[in-house]
């Protein structure tokens, strides 16, 4: 049995799965049932002057047959006043004294209220603090959520009142609505936070009835754009943990968040730098039981390699992720598309694809099932092997053509010869 | 409409529609291939992988247009192709899965056709001038017309028969195909403009040479004919049956009407066997037993049939000839030899048999159903005057066109080795039809 509990950033968790602030964590009911359940920690359904909501509030984009896997919100935070949270996060933390117990506050920008509140909410045994700077929708409009996290002023001014008066550590969660989240999680660095998590909602407007023409979700008639997570944000997720965790000025623990559904996304999220992770919309969509996968998943992964403690892992592959710049270029490294005809089922999907959609080097071969690579005319963009239904029917065989030379290098080695 | 629809449960439709959901997550097993091998196995060439897409993307209109522009049976087709020898035979998804239920699929775009009032189909960009005539309102006619009408040309259709379809309407068996399906076929050729002259037989009411020199030209889709006898005693005696004029009495009078008895004998194991004997046990029989003078290995079935037969409780009795039908006034017994292949191979279906000596045994029976195939329009040839060949009339293999200038034969008729089947009578009238346009465009 792998070690699996993480010590993140001081708060202590049997496992690195973190149930995400949400409405999965909106009550003290719920709280207690998903670490029933096996969760190791949850960040509580931020907290702050209670709000009033709409309805209908979510919407999703299915694909295939595959529910859900993107979903959009336009809930607020919490519509539970500040003592009701703060009672049950109390009363759940004396229940559960080895789980991680998050509070995520959102409060106007005045350091008075804000060091009340970290009073407060350390006074409830809660483990950490997440500051949340990520809500793009409703709290934006008032001056809160993504607009402080678009701002580095701001979050790192915001952070700054909240750590001043903290003696627990304070997680600042960041948004993805920027062009470079770096910006915004230097700040929160320099305003002493003590960790970052990301990614929250990504703004969006989920699409439009063509019947009725009205927006989805729409409230008597009118949308509005609103938080967009669930699987298929995970490749943003990823980047921008890398890019954190890459960022030589940012060397506080990172949690991962967007996407995540399986224990193969957890180890992705671990390898790219994440310490721990934070699920919503899988666990809205399947419920808490779905810890249990992800437990055995990850344990019987960390087991097949013996690695004996989950942290371990983290940030194993993140060094690989940089720029573009430092990629070979293809004339010094390539790979070429190569079909296995014993597993091809003559589907025909690669020509099309690479005929229309890349660079005509497949043919068809009159009277034979495969189609064949014309090896030299690849450029190794990878397509065929992607639209081959076929699980690796299409090989990308890598060739090394001896240079070794990126474009830095090029750049370097041309500016030197004049 | 001149014939009477008899619904009753024991001849409902056996495999069910998909629901909404169940085709939404076939359709989406398809993997939408180019230049598919599902479309060159179909003998009428339907853009399977761009129908079953339109179902995929809830678009149910164009995914039947599709079908119906290349196939106008595609109804028919949808229920009673064999699909895993054509279609979801040629599949990709039996290599890495099982195939994509197209013929399923096919019925859930079709249906929606025939049940939502959906647009006709629309000309076809070339345009013809002249008079075709259609002798056979059955698959093959109907394929023909269908071009013919779209392509502007004036269409009639002459059958014997009091309502089209062929066999469709009258020799599929209602629990594979509900009749009201083929009918509405027939609707759409007329909704085309074809002119349908029922109950006219060429050669009896009215004369070949007349037919023949009002039309610019003639296609003959007649199909096949009666079940031949088995040419043994006793061969007249009431409750002798031909295969096909029991499936037409079941859909075309109450079954209750229809009294086969308690034991009840299928002469022949091919597809028709397989029906006669199923409706012999939806008719109520209680013993149904198939004779076949070879082994299982050469019976003509399909196996999807013969599994189908046995489901129902069918007795298959390999190796038998029927000899004597024994009774006085109707069917009493049945007397039988077993045989055995005296030269070549026991599974192939030409090999010479040879009756085992002193094998003689007798079966007590209600019923006799004749299934043994069906007979070739040997007359009609003669009276058009075009050219066989070891009985079967003589065509270009491109344009169905007979040895006879302007006269081309489609469809059952042609009596062609292997399975007949509705799809490939469709696929012959196409082709059929664009010959003549070929042809007539260049003379008119
Ligand atoms: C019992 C049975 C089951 C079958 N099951 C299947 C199946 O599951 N799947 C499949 O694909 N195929 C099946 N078939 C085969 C299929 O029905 C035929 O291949 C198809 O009907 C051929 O079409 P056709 O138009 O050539 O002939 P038919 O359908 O035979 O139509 C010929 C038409 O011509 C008319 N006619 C004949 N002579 C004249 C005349 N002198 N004047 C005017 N009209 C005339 C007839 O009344 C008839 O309407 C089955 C056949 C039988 C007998
Ligand atoms: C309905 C809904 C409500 C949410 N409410 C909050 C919230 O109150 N505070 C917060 O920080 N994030 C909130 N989020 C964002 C999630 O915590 C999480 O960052 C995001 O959904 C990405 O993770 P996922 O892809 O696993 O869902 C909410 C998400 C959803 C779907
Ligand atoms: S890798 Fe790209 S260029 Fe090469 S064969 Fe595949 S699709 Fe074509
Ligand atoms: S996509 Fe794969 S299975 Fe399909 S033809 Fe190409 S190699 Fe074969
Ligand atoms: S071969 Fe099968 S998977 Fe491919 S297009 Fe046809 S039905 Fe779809």
């Amino acid at each position: 049995m792998a070690d699996l509990s993480v010590n993140f950033a001081g708060i202590k968790s049997p496992n690195p799965f973190w149930l995400a602030s949400g409405p999965l964590t909106n009550t003290g009911y719920q709280v207690s049932k998903a670490f029933d359940e096996g969760w190791g920690g949850a960040v509580w359904k931020t907290v702050g002057e209670p709000v009033i909501n709409v309805s209908s509030r979510l919407a999703s984009i299915d694909y295939g047959e595959r529910r859900m896997m993107g979903l959009n919100n336009i809930e607020l935070i919490s519509d539970r006043s500040v003592e009701d949270n703060l009672k049950e996060i109390a009363e759940v933390k004396r229940r559960f004294p080895h789980h991680a117990v998050i509070v995520s506050m959102m409060f106007e920008s005045n350091p008075k209220l804000w060091a009340d509140m970290v009073k407060q909410v350390e006074d409830t045994g809660a483990d950490g603090i997440e500051l949340n700077f990520g809500c793009p929708h409703g709290m934006s409009e008032r001056g809160m959520g993504s607009v402080i996290g678009q701002v580095p002023e701001y979050a790192e001014q915001i952070t700054r009142y909240a750590t001043e008066g903290s003696s627990i550590p304070v997680i600042v969660k960041l948004t993805p609505n920027v062009t470079d989240v770096r910006m915004p999680g230097r700040a929160a660095v320099a305003g002493g936070a003590n960790a970052l998590s990301l990614i929250n909602t990504i703004n969006s407007v989920m699409g439009v009835d063509i019947d009725s023409w009205m927006p989805i979700p729409q409230v008597d008639g009118r949308g509005s754009h609103g938080g967009y997570c669930g699987p298929a944000v995970k490749p943003i997720a990823l980047h921008m943990v890398s890019s954190l965790y890459n960022d030589r000025r940012i060397r506080v623990p990172i949690c991962g968040i967007g996407g995540i559904e399986t224990w193969r996304d957890v180890v992705e999220f671990m390898l790219l730098g994440s310490q721990a992770v934070q699920v919503c919309t899988a666990a809205m969509h399947y419920g808490f039981r779905m810890v249990r996968e992800l437990t055995e998943g990850l344990n019987d992964y960390l087991n097949r390699r013996g690695i004996a403690q989950v942290s371990q892992i983290v940030g194993g592959a993140a060094n690989r992720v940089g720029d573009w710049n430092d990629l070979r270029l293809s004339y010094s490294f390539q790979v070429v598309a190569k079909i296995h005809e014993e597993k091809c089922i003559g589907c025909n999907l690669c020509y099309i694809a690479c005929e229309d959609g890349a660079h005509q080097c497949i043919d068809r071969i009159p009277g034979q099932k495969n189609p064949v690579v014309r090896a030299e005319d690849c450029v190794g963009c990878n397509l065929c092997s992607l639209v081959c239904p076929v699980p690796d029917c299409i090989e990308m065989l890598p060739v090394d053509h001896g240079v070794s030379e990126t474009w830095r290098q090029r750049q370097e080695r041309l500016s030197s010869l004049s | 409409m001149a014939i009477e629809l008899h619904q009753d449960s024991r001849f409902q439709e056996v495999v069910p529609p998909l629901s909404p959901k169940e085709a939404m997550e076939e359709a989406n097993r398809c993997y939408y291939c180019y230049d598919a091998p599902c479309i060159k196995a179909c003998p009428t060439g339907i853009d399977i992988p761009v129908f079953i897409r339109q179902i995929a993307t809830g678009d149910l209109e164009a995914s039947a247009r599709t079908i119906l522009d290349a196939n106008i049976l595609g109804a028919t087709c949808a229920r009673i192709c064999p699909t895993e020898a054509l279609c979801e035979g040629g599949c990709v998804r039996n290599e890495d899965s099982r195939p994509v239920s197209i013929g399923r699929l096919q019925r859930v775009a079709t249906d929606h056709a025939r049940t939502a009032n959906v647009p006709d189909l629309p000309p076809l960009p070339v345009r013809g001038r002249g008079r075709v005539s259609v002798v056979g309102a059955g698959p093959a006619g109907l394929g023909a017309a269908a071009v013919l009408c779209r392509m502007g040309y004036h269409v009639d259709i002459y059958d014997e028969k009091d309502e089209g379809g062929g066999l469709d309407t009258f020799g599929i068996v209602s629990y594979r195909e509900p009749i009201a399906v083929s009918l509405w076929e027939v609707s759409l050729v007329k909704k085309m403009g074809a002119t349908f002259h029922f109950g006219v037989r060429i050669g009896r009411d009215l004369e070949w040479t007349q037919l023949r020199s009002q039309s610019d030209a003639v296609i003959v889709a007649v199909g096949l004919g009666r079940v031949p006898r088995l040419e043994i005693p006793g061969e007249d005696l009431p409750g002798v049956w031909d295969a096909l004029d029991l499936v037409e009495a079941t859909k075309t009078q109450p079954l209750d009407d229809i009294s086969l008895g308690k034991r009840v004998v299928v002469v022949g194991a091919g597809n028709t066997a397989v029906d006669a004997a199923t409706c012999a046990n939806r008719l109520g029989a209680e013993e149904v037993t198939v004779l076949y003078r070879r082994g299982q290995d050469a019976m003509p079935a399909y196996q999807y049939e013969y599994v189908f037969a046995k489901q129902d409780g069918v007795i298959y009795r390999w190796w038998t000839v029927p000899v004597e039908i024994l009774g006085h006034g109707r069917v009493e017994a049945l007397r039988c030899l077993r045989t055995r292949a005296a030269e070549g191979k026991e599974t192939d279906r030409r090999a010479t048999l040879e009756v085992i000596p002193d094998s003689e045994f007798i079966m007590p029976v209600d019923a006799v159903i004749r299934a043994i195939g069906q007979e070739k329009p040997l007359n009609l040839w003669e009276a058009i005057g075009a050219q066989t060949q070891n009985n079967r009339v003589v065509v270009d293999p491109e344009t169905f066109e007979t040895s006879v200038r302007g006269v081309y034969a489609i469809g059952d008729c042609l009596a062609k080795p292997g399975e007949a089947t509705v799809v490939g009578a469709v696929a012959d009238g196409k082709q059929a039809a664009w010959a003549i346009h070929r042809q007539l465009a260049k003379v008119v």
